[in-house]
């Protein structure tokens, strides 16, 4: 283990972490605001990603193919709102999980049916491409610093608009007390349909800044998912804030979990069985994290208030 | 909140329909015999297998009210313990299936304790967490095959002897196994400790009130749940002579639930419905098109929309409509 | 003087920066009705919660029939004979009356951790729950489903299976809330009924029912006991009238 090491990989850590940020945004204020857990919020990411693919390949830029992307992005998350979600917000989490888990069977084949189940690559833009020396022995791509950096530009912006708009402080509310505020005369069917698109986008942003880096293929939905999840509720549900601090937690545990795993193993047996107990552990780790979050507080880390 | 009849008065006269269920599963393998008879025994053998499975999860989901994203985890536990015993040369059925379960109950205990602390949405996600810890787990297990799975050479003999080893003995050994849970889980759910998980799962604070401590009888219903799960896993993996991670996935979990959620909740025959639809169809589908998740997914989402109470809740309509004429 | 059932001692409760219960104290004696009133927000409520458990207290002590229960959970307090009615969702509506009864029932006759026998066809569970039924008046819709009863039908069968609970203290929290002038004529005749037979701590606001009922009268304002004892007493005295009975007074 050396310095040079521990940054690059605090800074991958870190990557992970505003990526699952922007994922985790949209899937923890839709579950705080409608009470509506939306297993399909990975093929956003997902099909982000795709558009980009195929958007880049009509325009040839990469601002062109991001464009376009995030409102093809948006426009199918708002026809999937407006036909399958809104009818199940008042539902059991029961029919929730099925009826979006059945969104993404039927997404996750249309995506193989219609681009084939090959992975697929996006090139870094040219301004971006190539690598940084941070310090001796510490190279560093470009496009991961750009993720970072438009990770906490988009966290700043949407910590801003939640706390200082009308528009923000309603989904706030919304996501203490849902039938409060409906109870006051806002539109609420409104309201959910701007926290849902938002989500959708933010989403999708992620999966088309992530393309470039990552290959591009059917099955990239479901492991975000899931650590989408964990941070969500380890980050306290509804909570922006707690999403935020929980998505830096899991992407650097996980992250330095993985690559140190084996290392600190071997301080406390052999090499052979560190090799095998090290991954199986690091894989863990995260879900270990959220147990042990959850035991000492059960609301999750920044819980939103009234719940 | 979803309508529920927690009074059990109705289920003894559709006590006849599990009747049917079982004796159509018995008759099987003589009908077969004029048709693709491997093929279909194969294909009940994996219906009764997952029923059990999904008995199991309609006792904490469709009774308890708790939905767990990690039971597929209890499969593949059963399943890895006859895969295990194997390599290291114990091919005793009797000894892998007491293994298997005593593990997933072990299991079952270990993480509900943690799990039913949480209430609702927090609860699916701890159990999907476990899940994914043990299927994580079984991916490093790199001397069991890891990632790749582990071949099963010879399925297990009982007692020394290998009655296992035809299609059609594994067949009525798992036939015999469904009713039986089936059974057990009917009496489970009619006796003082099924009345009081059924309450609780209407009004925990009230069955709290009453003075019964609902940590403790969920957790013995959890456990049971994994039993059951512990025994659809030995019994796939002899069916298939295969045992890998992906029978642990969360996907497998997911589709467990669908099983459950198909054939009705809170009928406990609806598990064994729900599991054969859902194999039926899977098998069927993917005959008529490659891409047959993308029928199967819609279905999924309009049985959800439109039919309530899952195929039973559909077919008890269907008949009061067509009583009313 | 006997030990009393329930002894409250400088019971303290904060909610942020509101004070619900403020040093509470006070006992009930065996088989006294021990009515507790005062203007809403006064913190009955949050107090009949902390008796029963579903609230944690900063301070104080509770103790029943001299067995100290203060960090008990609910089911342990219920297990030693707290029983509680009203003001939460207090019946399983799936099951019929008569299974509502029988769970009750079942709470206080051995174990629930049996497996195999049928639960409906135990007699030792019915036959006194039909018995309680019959108590209240709801001996005829013994099989009609919780969720199918009225508003008054359901009243009675929580104190059926309160009842069946044989309890050592019954906390009934604004049992009269949202009735009819008939039905509440009804529950003070049935409650004039089951006096005596064990201690209840009454939450009310109909005073009718409280000076009908109550051997005994706490008034609570703003977490605080301002007056307790008889009711004649009570009722006269200054600071309650000013605080609450006042121009709504008897």
């Amino acid at each position: 283990m050396s310095l040079p090491l521990l940054i690059v990989q605090v800074l991958n850590g870190l990557q992970l972490g505003l990526l699952l940020f922007l994922i985790a945004a949209g899937l923890t204020l839709v579950f705080g605001v409608m009470n509506f857990i939306n297993l399909a919020h990975g093929v956003q990411y997902m099909l982000g990603a795709y558009l980009a693919v195929a958007f880049y390949s009509v325009t040839g830029t990469f601002l062109g193919a991001l464009a376009l992307a995030l409102a093809a992005a948006l426009a199918i998350g708002l026809a999937l709102e407006f036909a399958v979600f809104r009818h199940l917000y008042g539902r059991d989490h029961l029919d929730q999980v099925i009826a979006t888990f059945g969104i993404i069977l039927f997404i996750g084949e249309a995506v193989k049916f219609v681009w084939g189940a090959a992975p697929l690559s996006l090139p870094i833009p040219d301004a971006f491409a190539g690598a940084v020396q941070l310090m001796p022995g510490a190279i560093y791509p470009v496009w991961r610093l750009v993720i970072i950096a438009s990770g906490l530009v988009t966290a700043a912006a949407l910590y801003g608009f939640v706390a200082y708009t009308r528009i923000g402080m309603l989904v706030r509310a919304g996501a203490a007390d849902a039938a409060m505020v409906s109870a006051l005369g806002v539109d609420i069917r409104r309201l959910f349909m701007i926290v849902f698109g938002f989500g959708t986008m933010l989403a999708g942003f992620a999966g088309i800044m992530i393309a470039p880096i990552l290959s591009v293929e059917p099955g990239m939905g479901d492991t975000v998912l899931i650590l989408a999840f964990v941070v969500i509720v380890t980050g306290g549900i509804g909570s922006i804030r707690g999403a935020f601090a929980a998505a830096l937690l899991i992407g650097l545990v996980d992250t330095l979990g993985r690559s140190f795993a084996v290392d600190l193993m071997r301080l406390v047996m052999a090499p052979s069985p560190a090799r095998t107990v090290g991954p199986a552990l690091a894989s863990m780790l995260i879900y270990l994290v959220m147990a042990l979050v959850l035991y000492v507080r059960p609301a999750g880390l920044f819980p939103a208030r009234g719940r | 909140m979803r309508a529920f009849a927690g009074s059990l008065r109705k289920t003894r006269k559709l006590d006849l329909i599990p009747l049917l269920i079982l004796t159509a599963f018995a008759l099987v393998p003589a009908a077969a015999r004029f048709g693709a008879e491997a093929h279909v025994i194969a294909l009940v053998t994996r219906v009764m297998i997952f029923a059990i499975a999904a008995l199991g999860l309609d006792l904490i989901v469709g009774y308890g009210g708790l939905i767990s994203f990690g039971h597929a985890a209890f499969v593949g536990l059963g399943a890895y313990a006859v895969g295990i015993l194997g390599v290291h040369g114990m091919t005793e059925g009797l000894v892998a299936l007491v293994a298997g379960l005593v593990t997933a109950v072990l299991f079952a205990l270990a993480t509900g304790t943690v799990c039913l602390h949480s209430q609702g949405a927090y609860f699916i996600m701890i159990t999907l967490a476990f899940g994914q810890m043990a299927y994580f787990t079984a991916t490093s297990l790199a001397p069991y095959g890891g990632d790749d799975g582990l071949t099963i050479e010879a399925r297990n003999t009982i007692l020394g002897a290998p009655v296992l080893r035809s299609d059609g003995a594994l067949y009525y050994a798992a036939l015999a196994c469904l009713a039986t849970s089936y059974l057990a889980c009917r009496a489970l759910v009619r006796s003082r400790f099924g009345r009081v998980l059924r309450a609780a799962r209407e009004n925990p604070v009230r069955v709290a009130t009453l003075g019964f401590d609902v940590f403790r009888f969920q957790l013995v219903a959890y456990a049971i749940s994994g039993a059951l799960g512990g025994l659809s896993g030995f019994l796939l993996a002899n069916a298939t002579n295969f045992v890998s991670p992906a029978y642990m996935s969360w996907q497998r979990s997911g589709e467990l639930i669908i099983m459950v959620l198909l054939g009705g909740m809170g009928r406990l025959h609806g598990a064994i419905i729900g599991a054969a639809v859902f194999v039926l169809m899977e098998e069927w589908l993917s005959d008529l098109t490659e891409h047959w998740k993308m029928i199967f997914g819609p279905f999924l989402v309009l049985v959800v929309l439109f039919a309530r109470g899952g195929l039973i809740g559909l077919g008890e309509h269907v008949v009061r409509s067509l009583r009313r004429g | 003087m006997a030990e009393p059932v329930l002894r409250v001692e400088s019971l303290s409760k904060r909610f942020g920066g509101l004070v619900v219960t403020d040093d509470v104290s006070f006992d009930v004696e065996p088989g006294e009705l021990h009515a507790l009133i005062g203007p809403n927000g006064a913190g009955k409520t949050t107090l009949i919660n902390q008796l029963c458990g579903l609230v944690m207290p900063d301070a104080g002590r509770i103790a029943l029939a001299s067995r100290d229960i203060t960090d008990l959970p609910v089911h342990a307090r219920a297990a030693l004979g707290l029983a509680r009615a009203f003001q939460i969702t207090s019946i399983i509506p799936g099951f019929s009356a008569l299974e509502n009864v029988a769970l009750a029932v079942q709470a206080r006759a051995g174990t629930s951790f049996r497996f195999l026998r049928a639960a409906d066809r135990e007699e030792a569970l019915d036959g006194p729950a039909r018995a309680a039924l019959a108590e209240v008046g709801l001996g005829a819709r013994a099989d009609v489903a919780g969720g199918h009863l009225s508003h008054g039908e359901r009243r009675a069968l929580e104190l059926a299976m309160a009842l069946a609970l044989e309890p050592r203290l019954l906390l009934l929290d604004e049992p009269t809330a949202g009735a009819g002038r008939d039905e509440t004529e009804r529950l003070i005749a049935l409650l004039t009924r089951l006096k005596g037979r064990f201690p209840m701590v009454l939450v009310e606001h109909d005073m009718k029912a409280v000076f009908a009922l109550a051997d005994r009268i706490s008034v609570m304002v703003y977490g605080r006991i301002l007056a307790s004892g008889a009711p004649e007493v009570v009722r006269r005295d200054p600071q309650v009238i000013a605080a609450y009975l006042g121009e709504a007074g008897a």
